[in-house]
């Protein structure tokens, strides 16, 4: 289990520094264990269960993340939505997505006007350097959005033992 | 079957109108499923499943965390206090274990 854990890790490590990191970590990750990680979703994969057609703009959402993650077990985030948060015009619900975790959807958060404010924090797990998208879904039926990458040093699939 | 335990914080002096911000954390260990114990064998997946906040008789939030939130939860957010009310968190996890914390929240 160790030599597994610490072959994956140098492997990881190898493929940062050579610069291909995307392909063959994801590889790894998904032969290291039984699980369907290590591929990596296209932004419209990842929204299209949410969106579903609606209008989708990359503004007023501000999505606050570490840029490097050592420990992919716990990686603070913050979303920050411009909105008035009145009856008329507020965010219903804000989606955290993962590009590369085995589940995409990490967590929904349903806010309304009694918030007074469209901002949340949380603590998510990340299955490696990837793309985590902030969607925000308006009183409107509009989405906004914003995507960052995060790079992981150690991922959170990793084995506890 | 561990019992679930959970904090609730916000600032000491509030006045009717205010937007505060509500810190939460649940003791829960948010198990994946994906990982495996010391003896190999895979931990089945216990998360929690949904939490609802409300403050009296509003809903502030509700959440739908997956296993893609780190072990031992923790939230932010914020919501207007216009009076002194009871803030109550309920959640449930894959076990069906449900948890529950109240407290009041006092209004100058």
């Amino acid at each position: 289990m160790n030599r597994r854990g610490y072959a994956r890790r140098r492997g990881l490590a190898g493929l940062l520094l050579s610069g291909l990191p995307w392909v063959a970590a994801g590889l790894r990750s998904a032969h290291g264990q039984q699980m369907n990680s290590g591929h990596l979703l296209t932004f419209e994969e990842m929204v299209k269960p949410w969106v579903a057609g609606a209008r989708l703009v990359k503004m007023d959402v501000t999505l606050t993340a570490p840029i490097l993650a050592e420990n992919g077990s716990l990686v603070p985030v913050q979303v920050q939505v411009r909105s008035p948060m009145t009856t008329q015009d507020h965010v219903t619900h804000v989606h955290l997505l993962s590009q590369r975790n085995p589940v995409t959807h990490m967590a929904v958060f349903q806010l309304g006007p009694w918030n007074g404010r469209a901002e949340i924090s949380t603590r998510v797990r990340l299955a490696g350097t990837q793309d985590v998208v902030a969607l925000a879904r308006l009183s409107s039926g509009e989405f906004r959005y914003d995507r960052m990458e995060i790079i992981v040093t150690e991922s959170a699939c990793v084995d506890a033992s | 079957m561990t019992m679930a335990i959970a904090r609730v914080q916000w600032p000491d002096r509030i006045s009717a109108g205010d937007v505060v911000k509500v810190r939460l954390l649940i003791q829960h260990p948010m198990d994946t499923g994906y990982l495996q114990d010391l003896n190999g064998k895979l931990v089945p997946r216990n998360v929690i499943r949904q939490l609802i906040c409300t403050l009296g008789q509003q809903e502030v939030l509700r959440v739908e965390p997956s296993s893609g939130i780190a072990t031992n939860p923790y939230f932010e957010f914020y919501l207007r206090a216009d009076q002194t009310a009871e803030f109550r968190a309920e959640w449930r996890d894959d076990r069906g274990l449900q948890g529950v914390l109240t407290q009041t929240l006092n209004v100058i």
